[in-house]
């Protein structure tokens, strides 16, 4: 060190010290960060000062006095903005849990699709693949609510399944069950028949690898989960009353209804998101070397038991952490549901709520907040995941 | 069957097995070797038989391709009505640039594939002067589409159309990069500090989505900005597209960063370098290369992303086809606007992709397995 010593300046010498130096910079960096932060706020606080704002969440209790489309959870225009938000809440997650579960199936097929012998289903998943994910999410949407709104039959003339299921362009109208009391004995049956299949299979296991002998499990498990409620449900005497839907004057009544909004999002965000996963479920599979399904078969493995215990195991190591980040691109690209008005959370606090009480900053808070706590806790769920999945060294 | 004798290495090729050419073989190899097989091209070719003819028919056969409004499409075909995009392509392309200053508009566009060539393709002659042209290219640009200095000026906010696709994406494109990369660079970074804030930043940008971001910088950022202060709307769009895309960027620039072994740094700082220049000459360089696809695809992220402007009120192609629509003598078309729009992303999206592929393959320096 003797030649940053013998410099004259201290400043200089401080410099080419290496720790001082980090000290330095990061005491600017700090003094420059709180130096941004003040600035912002004190703007913040004059500009708030000059047309008389504060910020209040009084607002959320009072009445939001608008309608939304689609509720789970009871709402009339005279609930407060706090239940709008909820219901808001409720429709991203919703949408969010039902694109999730069609994309993934969906893009499993692209996938497997994709590494097909067939060269025509190669090619098909290609093209699929290409065409989808190079166009904004944003036009698929458009796209596809366009399409149900405009080729879809007006409710006098709607395609029906067995009289009970109707499709037009108000959405698809089912049947509501109403549950009577022995349904729930039913449910608790079905309960029963899964916590035993639980056991059987850890039991089945233990005496596999006590004394080799491999049962059915899996069809025995299926048999005892589908037979036994449905017995149950049929000696019962079909504790479940549906009400179905009928036409009645310019629509249906009765029944419930998914709305085209609902549908529009939901097949639009899927069949995007699809098209990502059915990429990266090829490049899992093909991550596996196929070594593995040689050396699986040498062991005598038949092919089924290989690709459940070697291949799909090692696929989904590769698979899982790109997927995660497909399903929160899904649950985040659901707020461009306010193109074409299905109330999620942004429509509704972030939208109507906002532009009736002008509370932008809370607002925003609120929708920012949320969000980033989904993809926070979708991010550590993957990462415990992760870690409980990944090779270990030894 | 004559039995010359040849030196070793010096006889002719044989021709190929016979059961391994021609259309019957490669039909019987590829699309009917199994009876499952079979049945599954079976069944893709009902599949395409009963989609790709009405689709054919409505695009092109029974498509209108020219007339004044809606009626005159319909009594022309039941197909597509594609006068209508043909009517309005200048305001596709333009927005509403004054029609006698588009020139500038196409100046600057012909001067950003100059640009692109200079960029993209490295065996031009005299690249060197071409890559200094391509850096002050922005400026140009700028000062072309804005005006000003002897230009008429022309505000922000007539700005539409691809236009104002390419500005946005360009623009997002070009500073996302080096912000993503001092970004990345400060997430490794051993200062905690610096560290912290920069994951900070980075995770708060990845979780939200960019509309919500759109709309604060659309209603809220006046407020946190000096008293006075009107900050253009497309210029507020900008900044918060490349703030978002960087965030990315980052975070795929820290995979190519991680897979640098430490040996590197060790073998730079043994040899005496700094920080800055460890990185610049040995790190970097390794880890870009090896994120070159994850780079692309965050480009092409963006890119798709510059549609979200519609709902704050930017007037983007599909705004403009929107808008567009609600003139009664066209109403109805969203479809064919949809699909116009949808062509054009496929377009550059796809071939941004393809020289991401051509440019992984020119730049693999290992062999391939």
């Amino acid at each position: 060190m003797s030649f940053t010593s013998t410099s004259p300046n201290v400043l200089l010498r401080a410099w080419n010290n290496k720790e001082t130096r980090s000290v330095i910079i990061q005491i600017l960096a700090i003094a420059l960060i709180m130096a941004c932060f003040a600035y912002i706020i004190r703007n913040a606080v004059i500009n708030l000062e000059t047309i008389g704002k504060d910020i209040n969440f009084d607002f959320l209790w009072q009445p939001a006095s608008y309608d939304i489309n689609q509720y789970l959870i009871e709402y009339n225009s005279r609930s407060s903005h706090f239940t709008a938000f909820i219901v808001g809440l409720i429709n991203t997650l919703l949408i969010a849990v039902a694109g999730i579960v069609l994309a993934t199936i969906a893009g499993f097929l692209l996938g497997v699709m994709r590494l097909s012998d067939n060269w025509l289903t190669q090619k098909i998943a290609y093209v699929y693949i290409e065409f989808v994910r190079n166009v904004p999410v944003l036009l698929w949407i458009l796209l596809v609510h366009g399409l149900i709104i405009h080729s879809l039959p007006r409710p006098k003339d709607s395609y029906q399944l067995a009289n009970t299921f109707f499709l037009n362009n108000r959405g698809l109208h089912s049947p509501t069950p109403d549950f009577q009391p022995w349904f729930w004995g039913v449910v608790g049956l079905l309960t029963a028949s899964i916590v035993f299949a639980w056991w059987f299979k850890r039991y089945a296991n233990r005496v596999q690898q006590q004394t080799g002998n491999i049962y059915p499990v899996f069809w025995i498990n299926c048999a005892v989960i589908v037979i036994i409620p449905s017995l149950a449900y049929w000696l019962l005497g079909s504790p479940i009353e549906w009400k179905i839907p009928s036409l009645q004057g310019f629509n249906f009544k009765g029944g419930m209804v998914v709305r085209p909004e609902f549908i529009a999002l939901w097949l639009a965000l899927s069949m995007y998101t699809a098209a990502f996963i059915g990429e990266i479920v090829r490049a899992g599979i093909m991550a596996v070397n196929h070594g593995q399904t040689e050396a699986a078969y040498a062991l005598g493995l038949n092919s089924t038991r290989t690709l459940k215990l070697v291949v799909i195991p090692q696929a989904l190591r590769v698979i899982v952490p790109p997927l995660t980040s497909q399903y929160l691109n899904l649950t985040k690209n659901s707020s461009l549901a306010i193109a074409i008005g299905y109330m999620d959370i942004v429509a509704t606090i972030g939208g109507i709520s906002l532009n009736q009480t002008g509370r932008e900053m809370e607002c925003m808070l609120i929708v920012l907040l949320t969000y980033l706590t989904f993809s926070l806790l979708i991010s550590s769920v993957m990462n415990w995941y992760n870690n409980h999945i990944k090779l270990v060294d030894r | 069957m004559s039995n010359k004798l040849y030196v070793p290495g010096t006889h002719p090729d044989l021709p190929p097995p016979s059961n391994t050419v021609g259309v019957i073989n490669w039909l019987k190899s590829n699309l009917f070797s199994s009876p499952t097989n079979t049945f599954v091209t079976l069944v893709c070719l009902l599949f395409l038989t009963q989609l790709l003819p009405p689709m054919f028919n409505w695009l092109f056969i029974d498509a209108a391709y020219s007339g004044n409004s809606r009626q005159e499409c319909v009594a022309q075909g039941s197909g597509a009505c594609w006068a209508f995009i043909s009517e309005r392509l200048n305001l596709f392309v333009y927005g509403f640039y004054p029609i006698e200053e588009r020139w500038r508009v196409n100046l600057a566009f012909c001067l950003l594939l100059v640009t692109l060539a200079a960029v993209l393709w490295d065996r031009i002659p005299a690249r060197k002067y071409f890559l200094a042209y391509a850096c002050i290219f922005p400026f140009i640009a700028t000062w072309l589409l804005i005006g000003g200095l002897g230009l008429t000026e022309v505000p922000t906010s007539d700005f539409g159309g691809l236009m104002l696709t390419l500005v946005i994406g360009v623009t997002g494109i070009s500073f996302s990069l080096p912000l993503g990369v001092l970004l990345a660079l400060g997430r490794q970074s051993e200062l905690p500090i610096i560290r912290v804030f920069c994951i900070s930043f980075i995770e708060f940008m990845r979780g939200v989505p960019l509309i919500t971001l759109l709309f604060v910088a659309s209603n809220m950022l006046s407020y946190f900005l000096p008293p006075g202060t009107n900050f253009d709307l497309l210029l507020r769009v900008l900044i918060m597209v490349t703030l978002f895309a960087s965030a990315y960027m980052a975070e795929v620039i820290r995979g190519g960063l991680q897979a640098i072994p430490k040996g590197q740094i060790e073998a730079a700082d043994s040899l005496g370098l700094k920080y800055w220049s460890t990185m610049r000459l040995i790190i970097l360089p390794q880890a870009l290369k090896i994120s070159i696809p994850g780079i692309v695809n965050t480009f092409i992220g963006l890119y798709k992303d510059t549609t979200l402007v519609i709902i704050i009120g930017l007037m983007d192609p599909l705004g403009i086809g929107r808008a567009s629509l609600a003139d009664p003598a066209w109403l109805g078309l969203s479809i064919e606007v949809y699909i116009f729009v949808a062509i054009f992303f496929f377009l550059c999206c796809f071939s941004m992709s393809r020289y991401s592929l051509y440019l992984e393959d020119k730049l693999v320096t290992e062999h391939k397995h």
